[in-house]
């Protein structure tokens, strides 16, 4: 089962503090996601390290049953 | 951490590989038949670069497969590495590149690219 997007913002907001997540259904299939993330709690934090708290929140779903999450992080202006 | 010892034997043979090459391509399928979007993806931005680079098929190793994403502690491939520092994933790369961060990391590495 892909997960839904829904779910997939619930865990990074409840990860990252401040998060605030923008869903995109890339294919239309609810399987291929863009997630953009921003939240204060990347300021001053490397690119890596900003993709890795995303990983982190979504607790070891990435890469498993979240085959393809296309991230784009960063910090709010 | 490539400057730790591995006792495992997968943990040590990617630092090994990492070691080997400036820029080192952890992907899925080969630079000429990438078997996955972002692998594709990652292997276009250096072909772009004009870099040299190493690349290693997961797809044909599954214990390098599962290693590389406890070696980067990053749950996908591709993974670039350039000059033994892992720089990120599919996106990240986009990001840098499209910021013209990724040209600049690699000349700061003293890595030669055509772009």
């Amino acid at each position: 089962m892909p997960m839904a997007g829904a779910d997939i913002e619930a865990l990074i907001v409840a990860g990252i503090p401040g998060a605030v997540v923008e869903m995109t259904d890339l294919a239309g299939d609810g399987d291929h996601w863009a997630a953009k993330v921003t939240s204060p709690a990347f300021a001053g934090v490397p690119r890596v390290r900003q993709h890795q708290m995303v990983y982190d929140a979504l607790g070891g779903r990435m890469g498993g049953v979240l085959h393809a999450l296309q991230l784009t992080t960063a910090c709010p202006k | 951490m490539t400057t730790e010892t591995h006792t495992d034997p997968t943990q040590a043979r990617i630092a090994d590989a990492v070691k080997a090459h400036d820029v080192l391509l952890f992907m899925k399928g080969t630079p000429l038949f990438p078997q996955c979007g972002f692998s594709s993806k990652a292997v276009a931005i250096l072909e772009h670069l004009g870099v040299e680079y190493g690349s290693i098929d997961v797809l044909q190793d599954p214990a390098v497969r599962a290693g590389v994403k406890q070696f980067s502690n990053w749950p996908t491939v591709p993974q670039l590495y350039i000059k033994g520092e892992f720089v990120g994933g599919s996106d990240i790369m986009m990001e840098m590149f499209e910021e013209g961060e990724l040209l600049e990391l690699l000349h700061s590495k003293g890595v030669p690219t055509s772009a």
